[in-house]
């Protein structure tokens, strides 16, 4: 220990930044080289979507219709799945305390949950959206539709990794995730169905902005209910 | 260096710590006794500012916890029997990872530095998984000195360790005293202890019930000074 060790120059909002940066960087390296929770949530959105196609014998107008329900049901169930694991990952090896003992504001450690969770949740859903696109003989390729992803899983992941940092300091964290994340998920659900179907089948947007609308507020809301209430959910 | 007045903390109907009162000189390396359920860990999780006390004051560095936290934490490092490490990173990239989170410059010559520090200088590319207890203990060991911490916390560090790790992690606790840090340990090793405090306290349903220097200890050994803290 001869070197003096050298702390950057004293600015809050550097220090959270690097702090938001380092967790997410963190995250993608270790998910990169175990692959435990992207492949875990990929084969599950693979199979639900599969099982569906099994199960729904469609027409091409009916299947217009469902095709955002579908959609949204797989990524609402496989996105459950990786923000379970993400938080149990912190918390087996006593790894959320070492988050919670740097010093920096805690709700950088919410937000680089938050960037690594919805990078998992993409990179799902851009797997995803080509296979449901040939199975289902739909074309998905709609820059509407892209936006309208982008913000129901910012949307989700917001609520999901405020929820699962609660529900991972529970015994039953594995059930009791849904269970906290499903009834307070339905705003962003409901518009995202909504919004993604109104694309799907070309509805005019003055028809689709009201629920545009609400995924933003719904996503703005929850970023600062988030942001104000992380210290308090992680602290005994 | 660190202060603590009257204080309490409660878990639901069940109060762990009652107005204890804690006081520690920068430079003391003092070792925590006591059975076990004594309010430990809780104790030392409150000075880490890992939980929130009941009632009472606690200052850390100059700092008053809660509302200096920050500060607190800049001046803390800890140790506890979970490595508090990531599994799929390497022993390097942990340290960088922390050191991040620490905002230090110049890491990488400080994270060659901790590793040299804790032997795991030629493992510093192979992924934490791999490693035995012993090895996860050091790189955590590490981990808690890389920011060079004012004061050291360590919470059972010896918890599974072997003979030969236990005899490193001696040596790293011999080398964090003779720089003057401060060091509040808790243990249940008290010939390790005997060894290494400064200073040793006893606590027992929930206060300080007793406590000694290494120089009033004396002739008399900490086993006996011990017994007869649990037995008053």
């Amino acid at each position: 220990m001869s070197t003096t060790v050298v702390r950057n120059k004293p600015s809050a909002f550097g220090s959270f930044l690097r702090a938001v940066g380092a967790i997410a960087w963190k995250d993608l390296a270790a998910e990169l080289r175990s692959r435990e929770l992207l492949s875990a949530m990929l084969v599950f959105a693979l199979l639900v979507i599969l099982i569906f196609n099994f199960a729904l014998e469609l027409d091409v107008k009916t299947r217009a219709t469902i095709t955002s329900g579908v959609l949204w049901v797989t990524f609402a169930f496989a996105g459950t799945l990786g923000l379970n694991r993400s938080m149990a990952v912190e918390k087996d090896r006593g790894c959320l305390d070492g988050l919670l003992l740097a010093p920096v504001d805690r709700s950088a450690i919410y937000f680089g949950k938050v960037i690594s969770n919805l990078a998992f949740m993409l990179i799902v859903e851009a797997i995803v959206l080509p296979v449901y696109s040939i199975l289902y003989n739909t074309n998905l390729f709609s820059l509407g539709l892209v936006g309208v992803i982008l913000l129901g899983s910012i949307g989700y992941v917001a609520v999901g990794t405020l929820l699962s940092s609660m529900a991972v300091q529970t015994r039953t964290r594995d059930v009791m995730l849904p269970i906290l994340l499903f009834p307070v998920v339905v705003p962003v659900l409901v518009a995202a169905v909504k919004a993604s179907s109104g694309f799907l089948q070309s509805i005019p947007i003055s028809e689709i902005l009201p629920w545009l609308n609400l995924l933003v507020v719904y996503d703005i809301i929850f970023i600062a209910v988030a942001f104000m209430t992380f210290d308090y959910v992680v602290e005994e | 260096m660190i202060e603590v007045r009257k204080l309490l903390k409660r878990f639901g109907p069940k109060t762990v710590l009652r107005a204890l009162d804690f006081h520690v000189e920068p430079g003391e390396f003092v070792v925590l006794l006591g059975p076990n359920g004594a309010g430990k860990t809780t104790f030392l999780r409150i000075l880490a500012s890992l939980s929130r006390p009941s009632l009472g004051q606690v200052s850390i560095a100059g700092h008053a916890l809660p509302e200096q936290a920050a500060e607190v934490r800049r001046a803390l490092g800890v140790v506890s029997h979970l490595p508090l490490l990531y599994g799929d990173l390497t022993a390097e990239e942990n340290l960088q990872f922390y050191g991040r989170m620490y905002d230090l410059q110049n890491l990488d010559s400080r994270v060659t530095e901790v590793l040299q520090l804790v032997g795991l200088e030629n493992r510093r590319r192979d992924l934490v998984r791999t490693f035995s207890r012993g090895m996860q203990q050091r790189l955590a060991i590490g981990r808690a000195v890389l920011h060079d911490p004012e004061v050291m916390l360590f919470d059972e560090p010896y918890t599974g360790l072997d003979q030969d790790a236990s005899a490193m992690l001696d040596e790293v606790l011999r080398n964090v005293a003779a720089r003057g840090r401060t060091v509040v340990m808790t243990s249940h090793d008290l010939a390790r202890a005997e060894e290494l405090g400064s200073r040793f306290d006893v606590l027992s349903r929930g206060v300080i019930a007793a406590s000694c220097s290494q120089k009033e200890l004396g002739a008399s050994n900490l086993l006996s000074f011990y017994k007869q803290a649990l037995a008053a």
